[in-house]
Parts: structure tokens; C-alpha cells; sequence
């Protein structure tokens, strides 16, 4: 075992911690201000991978159907969650834990079928634009251009959420909502907009997740429920709400199940679970402060 | 502000009837021990399936409904149950009973360790970590290749003479069913399970008393996990054959459906949801292939228009009639 495998593994598990982050970003923001369950976020990443080989497929596979993929395929899952706020969510935000969670169940099961319909069963898989294909040399390492292309974009996208939530008055009324709700509605902001511009963000991050997998992967039934597993483990273990934790934990669970791959092939697949477990167990309120 | 606290269930009031409640059962153990005598074999054989899936339901109630706890992977005890048999029986010449008494015991076991490391967190934090932790068991019992055959699972699981016709998996399955269930009865009646409600409704007044919540809440979990291992052990009665799908999570959020669908405030409740389930699936299973199409609807509509469940609103009814005689 060389320091250039290290290397490279660390860096592929570093860009799958990007997607990881990604998806679960939206998660946690929706967590965070709407105090929502919502176990359809790993539906609507499947979704958006879906559509991004459909928009793909429809310029043949070509460099522009890819990049017209990745512009398209978040904002037709962005409308989709708005459909969803809008039409159901908003009646149940005063209803118990387990009603919420099974009410986003609900729209799981549905979503599966529909996406079996509409895309019928048949494994799909998507090209990589030439522009990342290949791979580089990395201090001895080789690491793929696409994964590079990840990293890139996984800060790209943290920036773009600090920025907005920081820095921007309407992210400002987004982490007051989060905060205290009456409050916000007190000083005569409609917060039931700022739930469902939320939740549109957070679609718009699981389908923009998904749209980035698909060239890496076979696009299918049932991606929905392995993602959103490690999704909610990473936002509980970074902390519900808080958006930070969960890039440091998209990090610990890549890199984590990159070197479990590396170092224990056969047993990798419980990796996360190990991660998570004991980091819930250390830290049960989860690494950084939560939002409520 | 804080949601942690589940606050959907009211106190499964005493206001029913005792000895109608009573009547009703045994009337119905009365059906359905003539049942047999009028359905096809694969009419008994689903019955069985509803008495597995029933005992599961209601196993998970204990700690949903009367412990108020956010139990999101209840599963994984019935499938250890039922992989215990397996392996006992396929792997190791000791008799059949051994593997059954085991299985619960090794349910229980596991429930003991993912409940000891659960009780010590609160609402949703406790039902991520039953997720995290209940997927690491899936993960180990798909992976195992040597001791759980991994992906392919165990099939042809010998059985004993006596229980391998249909009919007599069937009346084993409701004898222990019918036991399981008086026990569990007993069980949310007795001072402990009067204590676990209070735990329910008001975890730091409890604890100010001096009732030891997590001791409680851990208690109420692996006792749920016992009875999920003995329904494991009749779903190897019924099936004889086990695959790792029985411990991922969609198994145990199909439970959480038939809880909240029979109504979590009433002790029958998860039952009737385990009843109504396989028999609907069954007969939309002769229609469609998007069974889960028709199973999300069905949620869909239930979360929105019945959250307390079809006999949780018979109840709610049945409740405030008797509150209107009381009055005149």
C-alpha cells in the first residue's frame, strides 16, 4: 500500500463525500427551518438523476446534453418540491414526528412506482462529457477528471449556500425561521413562503445531486433508499439543521467508506454505519450545534 | 421550541368494555379456528402471514405507542429471530426446539444492545440512530457469506414432522400469536406498563419521582424485540426460507404503516393495520404490479385524514358516546 493509492483514494472518497454533501445539504436545510423528516429528499435525488439521463439521452448523450442536464434536471426537481410543499407538506407542519415521516414515506412509495412507469425497469446509465473524461496523475495517484470535476463543484455549491444564507436577506429570514417562527411572522414576513422556498432550495440540491452521480453510476430503481440513509445519518451526525456539520460529515462518511473499500472490501458496505453509530454515540446531539 | 416530544397518542383510554372486549376476541379466536375447515390452503397460508405480521406490528407498538419512542427500525429484531432458526437449524445437528427457544433470546439480545446505546437520546436523534444501527445488523447479516449465506439467504429450513403441513402451521402460529399477545396485554397493564406510559407523556416529571426513564424505555425496547424474534420464528414456520431483505429498512417503515393504519392509541390497532395490509396487498397484487403505488395513496390519505388510525377513530367515536349518556 503506496502513498499514491492513499492518495487517490482519499480523493475519490473526498468527491463522493462532495455528492454526499450535496444531497444531504438540502436535507438539512429543510430540517433545519421546516423541522421535517423528509425521507422523500433520496426520491427526488433519484428523480433528478432520472430526468438528467432523459435530457442527456435526448441530445445523444453528447457534451451539451450533459451540461443542459445538470441546468435542467434540479430545477424540474426544484417545481416538483415545490408541487409537494405546496399541495401536502404545508398542512402537516404542526403534526407529530412520526406522521411527517410517514406522510414523505408515502410520497417514497409513489415516486418509486411513477419513476418504474415513466422510465419502465431497465438499468440506464449516462455519459461522461469528453471534457472529463480520462484521468490525471496526481503525485504518482491517478484520479478521474469527473471526480475532480466533484470537488470542484461540491465547494462551489457550499459557498454558494454560505453566501445565500449569510450574507443575503432572504437567507437571513431563512435561519430566522429556523429559529423562531412566531417571531418571524410577527414582524409581518409570510413564513409559510420562506417553508416553501426552502424546500424548493433543498429539491433543487437532491436533484442537482443526482444529476451529478448519474454519469458515474447505473441509474436505478431503489438508488433512492441507499442514499437517503446516509443522508440522514449524515445530518443527524453533523448536527439536524446545521449545514456545516453535515459537509463535515459528508467528508468523515466519503473518505471513511473510500478507505473501508480500500482497506476491507469485503465488509466496506457497513462502514457508514459503523461511523455513524459511533459518532452518535460520542457526540448524540451530533458535531456541531444543532439549529433548534 | 421543541417537536421531539411525541404527542400523537392520547392514553389508550379503560372507558371500553372489558368483557365485550373479551367477547369480541373470543369470538374471533373461535373463527378463526374454524377458518381452515372452509379456505384453500392458500388462504390458511396468508392467515398465517397476517399472524406473523400481526405479532410484529404489535411487538413494535410497545415501544411506538406505549413508550412514545421513535422506533424507525423494528424489523431487524424479527429478522434475527427468523435467521437464528435458520442457522441453527442448517448449520448445527441440535434440535429444532433449541433453534426456537434461541431466536427470541437472541432477538432480545440484540435489542438490548441497540437499545442501551438508543435510550440515552430523545426524538429524532433516537430514531436515527435505531436507523443506523439496525441497518449495521442488515449490512452484517448481507454480508456474512459463511454464517448467513449472504445476498442468496437460507432456504429449505428443515421443520419438524408435525408442522409441515399448512394446517398446522397455521394453528401453531395462532397458538403462540394468541399466548404472545396475552402477554403483551398483561404486560401494558402492569405497573410497568402504567410507568411507561407516564415516561410517554412526561419523561422529566418521571424522572423528578424517581422512575428510571432509560431503564424503562430500555426495558419496553427489548422486551418489543423478544416478541419481534418470536414472530421471526413464525415467519420461518411459515416460509421456510429467510433472505436479508427481511431486515432493511423499508421492512420496518411497512411496519410503522400498519401501526399508525390500525391506530397506535389501541391495543389491537397494529393488528388490524398487519391484517388489512397483507390481505390488501394480496388482492391489488392480482391487479397491478405498483402494489407500493396503491400502499403510498393509502398512507397518503391516512396521514392526511385518519393519523389516529381506523380503530383509534372507532374508539374516538365510541369514547364520546359514552361521554354523551354520561351526561344526561
Amino acid at each position: 500500500m503506496d502513498f499514491a493509492t492513499l492518495a487517490s483514494q482519499f480523493f475519490i472518497g473526498l468527491s463522493r463525500g462532495m455528492i454526499f454533501f450535496i444531497v444531504s445539504a438540502g436535507l438539512t436545510l429543510i430540517f433545519g427551518v421546516l423541522r421535517i423528516t423528509n425521507f422523500a429528499h433520496g426520491a427526488l435525488y433519484m428523480v433528478g438523476a432520472f430526468i438528467a439521463y432523459s435530457v442527456s439521452t435526448l441530445f445523444g448523450q453528447g457534451p451539451y446534453g450533459f451540461w443542459l442536464a445538470l441546468l435542467v434536471a434540479p430545477i424540474a426537481v426544484m417545481f416538483i418540491s415545490l408541487v409537494i410543499e405546496r399541495g401536502l407538506l404545508r398542512f402537516i407542519y404542526n403534526r407529530d414526528h412520526l406522521i411527517q415521516m410517514l406522510l414523505t414515506y408515502s410520497l417514497v412509495l409513489i415516486a418509486g412506482d411513477l419513476v418504474k412507469i415513466i422510465w419502465g425497469t431497465e438499468y440506464k446509465s449516462m455519459h461522461i462529457p469528453e471534457a472529463l473524461r480520462g484521468s490525471f496523475n496526481l503525485w504518482g495517484a491517478s484520479l478521474p477528471w469527473y471526480n475532480a470535476f466533484l470537488l470542484v463543484v461540491g465547494p462551489v455549491v457550499a459557498l454558494g449556500l454560505w453566501f445565500f444564507l449569510s450574507q443575503t436577506n432572504l437567507g437571513k429570514i431563512c435561519r430566522a425561521t429556523a429559529t423562531d417562527r412566531e417571531m418571524v411572522d410577527v414582524l409581518g414576513i409570510n413564513s409559510t413562503k420562506v417553508f416553501a422556498m426552502v424546500f424548493a432550495l433543498g429539491g433543487w440540491l437532491a436533484g442537482l445531486g443526482g444529476a451529478l452521480i448519474a454519469p458515474t453510476t447505473t441509474i436505478s430503481m431503489g438508488m433512492d433508499a441507499s442514499i437517503i440513509i446516509y443522508a440522514f445519518l449524515i445530518v443527524v451526525v453533523g448536527g439536524l439543521g446545521n449545514i456545516w456539520g453535515a459537509l463535515i460529515s459528508s467528508i468523515i462518511m466519503g473518505v471513511g467508506e473510500a478507505f473501508g473499500i480500500l482497506f476491507i472490501p469485503g465488509v466496506a458496505i457497513i462502514i457508514p454505519y459503523i461511523i455513524a453509530g459511533v459518532l452518535l454515540i460520542l457526540r448524540p446531539s451530533g458535531l456541531l450545534k444543532s439549529a433548534w | 421550541m421543541s417537536t421531539n416530544n411525541f404527542k400523537l397518542i392520547e392514553n389508550p383510554k379503560g372507558k371500553f368494555n372489558t368483557y365485550l372486549g373479551l367477547g369480541i376476541a373470543a369470538v374471533g379466536i373461535i373463527v378463526l379456528l374454524l377458518a381452515p375447515e372452509f379456505l384453500t390452503q392458500y388462504y390458511v397460508y396468508l392467515l398465517a402471514t397476517v399472524f406473523t405480521t400481526a405479532l410484529l406490528a404489535t411487538s413494535l407498538n410497545l415501544v411506538l405507542g406505549y413508550g412514545g419512542l421513535l422506533h424507525l427500525h423494528h424489523g431487524v429484531f424479527f429478522g434475527v429471530g427468523a435467521y437464528t432458526v435458520a442457522i441453527v437449524t442448517t448449520k448445527t445437528s441440535w434440535p429444532f426446539a433449541i433453534a426456537v427457544l434461541l431466536a427470541p433470546l437472541v432477538a432480545a439480545l440484540i435489542a438490548f444492545v441497540i437499545g442501551w446505546f438508543c435510550v440515552r437520546l430523545r426524538g429524532l436523534y433516537f430514531g436515527m440512530l435505531t436507523l443506523a444501527l439496525g441497518q449495521l445488523v442488515w449490512a452484517i447479516v448481507y454480508r456474512w457469506n459463511a454464517l448467513t449465506n449472504g445476498d442468496n439467504g437460507i432456504h429449505a429450513i428443515p421443520v419438524p414432522e408435525f408442522l409441515t403441513s399448512i394446517n398446522s402451521v397455521y394453528y401453531a402460529t395462532l397458538l403462540i400469536l394468541v399466548i404472545s399477545l396475552i402477554i403483551l396485554y398483561i404486560i401494558t397493564k402492569s405497573p410497568f406498563g402504567l410507568m411507561l406510559l407516564a415516561t410517554r407523556d412526561n419523561p422529566v416529571r418521571s424522572e423528578s419521582v424517581g422512575v428510571n426513564v432509560k431503564r424503562h424505555r430500555l426495558t419496553a425496547f427489548v422486551i418489543a424485540g423478544f416478541f419481534a424474534g418470536i414472530a421471526g420464528v413464525l415467519f420461518v414456520l411459515v416460509e421456510r426460507s429467510v433472505a436479508p431483505s427481511l431486515l432493511f429498512w423499508s421492512e420496518s417503515a411497512e411496519v410503522l404503516i400498519m401501526c399508525l393504519m390500525g391506530g397506535l392509541t389501541v391495543f389491537m390497532g397494529p393488528m388490524l393495520g398487519a391484517g388489512i395490509l397483507v390481505l390488501l396487498s394480496m388482492v391489488v397484487g392480482l391487479y397491478t404490479e405498483y402494489w407500493l403505488l396503491v400502499l403510498g395513496l393509502l398512507l397518503l390519505l391516512l396521514v392526511l385524514f385518519l393519523p389516529q388510525g381506523i380503530l383509534g377513530y372507532l374508539m374516538e367515536i365510541y369514547n364520546k358516546s359514552q361521554d354523551k349518556r354520561g351526561e344526561y
